[in-house]
């Protein structure tokens, strides 16, 4: 006689972990860095940026002082050095630095008045073109002004508090590596929600405490490298690819269920590009599954109706039995 | 007959207990929905006492263990190799037939044979084999930095996360077909009644 306990055992989890596997597809991509360390880019503005690279690349940079015919070695403000390998990774790496900013600094010493030039926001470029049409800019535009953000303008917040246009690079839509993507964008958020002083550049706050703020969370770190801080914190609008209708702390998803369900709102945000991209059959909210794992969300429909079948074996073979007992004691 | 020592008795208890936890808060978080309550608990919850439950369990299977290592207990789990497939064929053939004609039982309980091969054979694939992959899985599931990112290609969290919920249905079968079987005493309540007593009623199971 052989054995049913093991043979069986063996071959439903054979067959739960085959159909898992056939199921799944798991055709997993090659994760590759979009951010390079050679670059291999050359902007036809090479040389013209250079001009302005030579002192602003870097912390250091020289000088000549004609009046006192002295050679200067100073240190550049931290905020005004723009590395050269971000903006030839950025978006904007095609431009001339005199694109947006005033020709008049090409001469040196840069004069006083520059400083207070009006500065381009991403709408005078990218709205209303053609070209940039099936981005939906003025709906990105519409949602940052009803955003919490928008509040602080008077304050000096703009765009570019995020989209540094020297190194804002496209992340989720040439994104290959999601998790790279996830750090990228959270770094944004971070760069004033954990550094105090640009953070009371915008506020009076006398704290910022993101940890604390989010104990609350289960598996927090697993949460912070999974998940960007949009997912929860703005209101997802199906027109545009990145939602940007940043709203107030009280309004932040905190129900699991958004997530950890079949109908996760990460489909309808993290993994919206993905999800219009690629299927994997078998798998509810499969895409998930190329970069994580989330409980209730990940199901696989195979081994539901395997499990309800083998189920419905045990509780029919039971109810037999109890109905051979109840004719034996009649 | 004295078949059952209290702590073994004690052990069993938590487990009943622990199994139903960590049964409807596992449904719970596997099948969550947009509403808050899926079964009785919500998922943060079932989250929060899953991990509570499982902790608790793993920490009841090491007294099990160690029970059976310096304890009598361990020896009412060791399979024999003799007659092990005839042994088996005689219970099954008992349960599905010939206690149907009122015949004996094959293999009735005395002091040095607690279970039936049938039982022998499940008790130990329950205990030792799908439990152990339960709580490591699981373990690996509360600390997924633990889990290989791939393994022969695909996500280890997949994996793990599947042997878990594989186990955790062989388990909660294992608990309804057990509970089942435990109304095939003397009586139909004699067994349930044995293992809050310590004394075993009769022979028959």
């Amino acid at each position: 006689m052989k054995m049913p306990g093991f043979r069986f055992l063996l071959y439903i989890t054979l067959i739960s972990l085959s159909s898992a596997v056939t199921a799944g597809g798991f055709s997993f991509r090659k994760e590759k860095l979009k951010l390079q360390d050679t670059i291999s880019f050359i902007s036809p503005f090479e040389e013209d940026n250079e001009r302005c690279f030579k002192c602003h690349g870097q912390e250091r940079y020289e000088y000549t002082n004609e009046n006192l015919g002295l050679q200067v070695k100073a240190l550049m403000c931290t905020n005004r050095i723009k590395k050269r390998e971000d903006f030839y990774n950025s978006n904007h790496k095609n431009f001339s630095c005199t694109d947006c900013h005033s020709g008049d600094y090409i001469n040196f010493p840069h004069a006083g008045e520059l400083r207070m030039e009006q500065k381009f926001n991403c709408i005078d470029c990218h709205g209303g073109d053609e070209k940039f049409a099936q981005f939906h800019f003025e709906e990105i535009e519409s949602e940052y002004q009803q955003s919490t953000h928008f509040k602080l303008e008077a304050d000096g917040f703009t765009c570019w508090k995020c989209h540094d246009p020297h190194s804002y690079r496209i992340s989720i839509r040439n994104s290959e590596n999601l998790k790279e993507t996830i750090l990228y964008n959270n770094t944004i958020c971070l760069s004033c929600h954990s550094d105090f002083n640009r953070f009371q550049l915008l506020t009076d706050r006398a704290e910022i405490n993101i940890l604390q703020k989010h104990d609350w969370l289960p598996d927090q770190s697993s949460h912070f490298r999974s998940v960007r801080c949009i997912e929860c914190h703005t209101k997802i609008n199906d027109t545009i690819l990145v939602a940007h209708l940043i709203q107030p702390k009280e309004n932040a998803v905190k129900r699991c269920n958004e997530c950890h369900s079949r109908n996760s709102m990460l489909m309808a945000s993290l993994y919206k590009f993905q999800s219009k991209e690629q299927r994997r059959d078998g798998f509810f909210n499969g895409i998930i599954l190329n970069e994580s794992y989330v409980i209730g969300a990940n199901r696989n429909k195979y081994l539901n109706i395997l499990s309800l079948v083998i189920f419905g074996i045990v509780i029919s073979i039971i109810g037999v039995h109890i109905y051979f007992r109840i004719i034996k004691i009649k | 007959m004295y078949l059952y020592p209290i702590w073994v008795r004690l052990w069993h208890v938590i487990n009943v207990i622990l199994f139903i936890i960590l049964i409807v808060t596992g449904l719970s978080m596997q099948y969550t929905g947009k509403q808050d309550y899926i079964l009785v608990v919500s998922f943060a919850r079932a989250v929060k006492w899953h991990n509570i439950g499982a902790i608790l369990l793993t920490i009841n299977y090491i007294i099990f263990v160690t029970g059976n290592i310096i304890s009598e207990n361990g020896r009412y789990y060791r399979i024999s190799k003799k007659n092990f497939f005839s042994d088996l064929g005689k219970q099954l053939k008992f349960y599905s037939w010939n206690m149907f004609k009122s015949e004996k039982h094959p293999f009735p309980v005395t002091l040095d044979r607690k279970f039936n091969p049938l039982q022998k054979l499940t008790y130990v694939l329950a205990m030792y084999v799908a439990l152990p992959l339960l709580i490591i899985s699981g373990l690996g599931l509360m600390f997924p930095e633990t889990v290989l990112n791939r393994f022969f290609g695909i996500s280890g969290l997949i994996l793990t996360d599947i042997l878990h919920i594989t186990m955790g249905f062989f388990l909660t079968l294992f608990m309804i077909i057990h509970i089942y079987t435990c109304t095939l005493g003397s009586k139909p309540s004699s067994l349930f009644k044995s293992m809050l007593s310590g004394f075993h009623e009769s022979d028959e199971s």
